[in-house]
């Protein structure tokens, strides 16, 4: 089971490298029909560099929490059904320690392929568009603690959920994170505050979406003008929240997530 | 073999006035229950008894509602608590793709064992595994898995050992290994608590037997003291006459009686009732 996801996930990442590398030698190699916005005042290898950065980040972010999710759907509720955790928790180790060892080993395993997939996505945009981020390991970090985030979000739920309604409860706030965006995007369209001002507390409420949001304002940070374009293409959409704020903010995030997490599992009947 | 403590031994688990409640359910109504040290305790009764909650709640893995649980002297569930016991669940799995021996090998680890290779090679030994300890769990028949999970149980010598259904996936061969395994952990002196919902030789070792039904106790006892005499059934030339209350130590007396009130006795029958009748009529089974 375990096997044919890992299998499952590289032969996905594959493909979307695949994709990419086509997308970008199209995209470069026609790069004078290529023309930006009126508003965005920068070259066409500028912009198409951080557009096709952009989208790759993206999807780097999503195939990041699918391979969370799946690490850490069951690790409570779905291995106490099947009789594979209580065996474990009877041991002197004990429950925190479990739980946070299973933490450490989805999140060793996430964050080293969000990493991947991030560094490659660039080294081919790098190779054949010549283009390179502004910043370029700080939104691959930023992209791999979101999905760290996502990790900690997943383990509170397999302890108070089943295996399926925790999965569809991660997808849902990833969804949330998703609309948000949407929200800001429009709300940045229309001038409207209230829309904004939603989007902004979504943001804060769901980190690993704030994260990425950073992340994507990081590529394209040094260059004035086409940053505030490149945060409304994506699903994402646009980036309010940003900088230390959000970085130390999901960081007690995590820390809270884990704590009820841990407290929750050592006061459940297995 | 292990150091006495001064004073008063605690017993190796000793369960009062348990209660767990889940949500409507009343799994079990204030048990009393002990595992003196050097013991081997069955718990029986019928599916839903609440056997397994009473052992649940004996390794922490449930929490009573009220009530109180203690293993060794220590609360149930607590650090000092868990390391004194070998568990068997009722449900339990192993990875897949693990062998015997790394299931053993992780439970080495977790239960701070420094017993090495040859621990394992005892344990899987003694549930009649040696050939298999380099198979993999999902190669396995549900028995074999059954008898691995009685060695992982055994992992780092505990004190006290409890095995809920130990026997459910065992065939006669295999019941037999789990008797005589039993038996050698009496000679031991370690501490055993036994599930069963059904009564083969396995249950019929035990040095006392509690009966579980609709989460209370309905009888306790040794096996002896639970398979008491019924009477004693005489034939005359007037019919045949139970005499309820009577032992074998009454026969003759009764025979006696008989004879001087003038009867022709034809026979004698001394009534006794197996640990399986009153297993049965505790727990409302039909009885002959
Ligand atoms: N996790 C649970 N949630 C709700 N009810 C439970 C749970 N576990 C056990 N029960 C109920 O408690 C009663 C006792 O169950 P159990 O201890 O498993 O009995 P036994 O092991 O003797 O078959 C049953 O009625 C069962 O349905
Ligand atoms: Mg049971």
């Amino acid at each position: 089971m375990r096997r044919k996801v890992f299998a499952v996930v590289i032969l996905l990442t594959a493909v979307f490298l695949f994709l990419f590398w086509l997308a970008n030698h199209y995209v470069f190699g026609q790069l004078s029909q290529i023309t930006p916005p009126r508003d965005v005042n920068v070259d066409t290898r500028t912009f198409a560099g951080a557009f096709l950065t952009g989208l790759a980040m993206f999807a780097t972010l999503f195939l990041g929490v699918v391979l969370a999710v799946f690490l850490t759907i069951g690790v409570v509720s779905g291995d106490a059904e099947r009789g594979l955790l209580q065996p474990l928790v009877v041991r002197p180790v004990g429950r925190s320690t479990l739980l946070l060892s299973r933490f450490l080993g989805a999140a060793g395993v996430c964050v080293a392929y969000v990493l991947f997939v991030y560094f490659t996505a660039m080294v081919i945009t790098g190779l054949t568009g010549h283009w390179w981020p502004d910043r370029i390991a700080w939104p691959g970090f930023e992209l791999a603690f979101g999905v760290v985030i996502v990790i900690a979000l997943s383990l509170l739920g397999s302890v108070v959920l089943s295996s399926t309604a925790n999965g569809i409860a991660v997808f849902m706030l990833f969804g949330a994170g998703l609309v948000a965006g949407l929200l800001g995007t429009i709300g940045h369209a229309l001038n409207s505050h209230a829309v904004k001002q939603a989007s902004t507390i979504t943001a804060w409420a769901l980190p690993f979406e704030a994260l990425y949001q950073d992340a994507l304002r990081m590529i394209t940070e040094k260059t004035s003008g086409l940053t505030g374009f490149l945060l409304q293409l994506g699903p994402f959409g646009g980036a309010y929240v940003h900088g230390w704020g959000i970085r130390v903010w999901s960081a007690g995030y995590l820390i809270v997530v884990g704590a009820i997490a841990l407290w929750a599992f050592s006061r459940r009947n297995l | 073999m292990r150091q006495g403590y001064c004073g008063r031994v605690p017993n190796a688990l000793a369960v009062r006035g348990l209660r767990k409640r889940y949500g409507s359910v009343e799994a079990l109504k204030g048990v009393d229950l002990e595992v003196g040290e050097g013991e081997l305790v069955g718990l029986l009764g019928p599916n839903g008894a609440g056997k397994s909650t009473l052992v649940k709640i004996a390794v922490g893995l449930v929490r009573p509602t009220t009530g109180d649980a203690e293993v060794g002297g220590a609360r149930a569930g607590s650090r000092s608590a868990r390391a004194a016991l070998g568990y068997l669940a009722e449900l339990f799995r192993f990875p897949g793709w693990y062998t015997a021996d790394e299931v053993l090998e992780l439970h080495q680890q977790l239960a701070g064992s420094r017993g090495g290779a040859a621990e394992r090679a005892r344990l899987l030994e003694l549930v009649a595994l040696s050939d298999a300890a380099e198979r993999r769990v999902d190669g396995m028949s549900k028995g074999m898995q059954q008898r691995l999970g009685i060695a992982q149980a055994l992992v780092g010598e505990p004190r006290l050992l409890l095995l809920d259904e130990p026997t459910s996936a065992l065939d006669p061969v295999g019941r037999r290994t789990v008797r005589l395994l039993l038996e050698e952990l009496r000679r031991q002196g370690v501490s055993v608590l036994l599930n069963s919902h059904l009564l083969s030789e396995v249950e019929l070792v035990c040095d006392r037997v509690t009966i579980l039904l609709a989460g209370e106790v309905v009888a306790a006892g040794t096996p002896a003291e639970l398979s008491r005499a019924r009477g004693v059934e005489l034939e005359t030339d007037d019919g045949v006459r139970t005499i309820p209350g009577a032992t074998r130590e009454d026969a003759p007396r009764l025979v006696s009686e008989a004879i001087a009130a003038g009867r022709r006795v034809y026979g004698v029958r001394v009534l006794t009732s197996t640990l399986e009748d009153t297993y049965l009529e505790a727990v409302g089974g039909e009885t002959d």
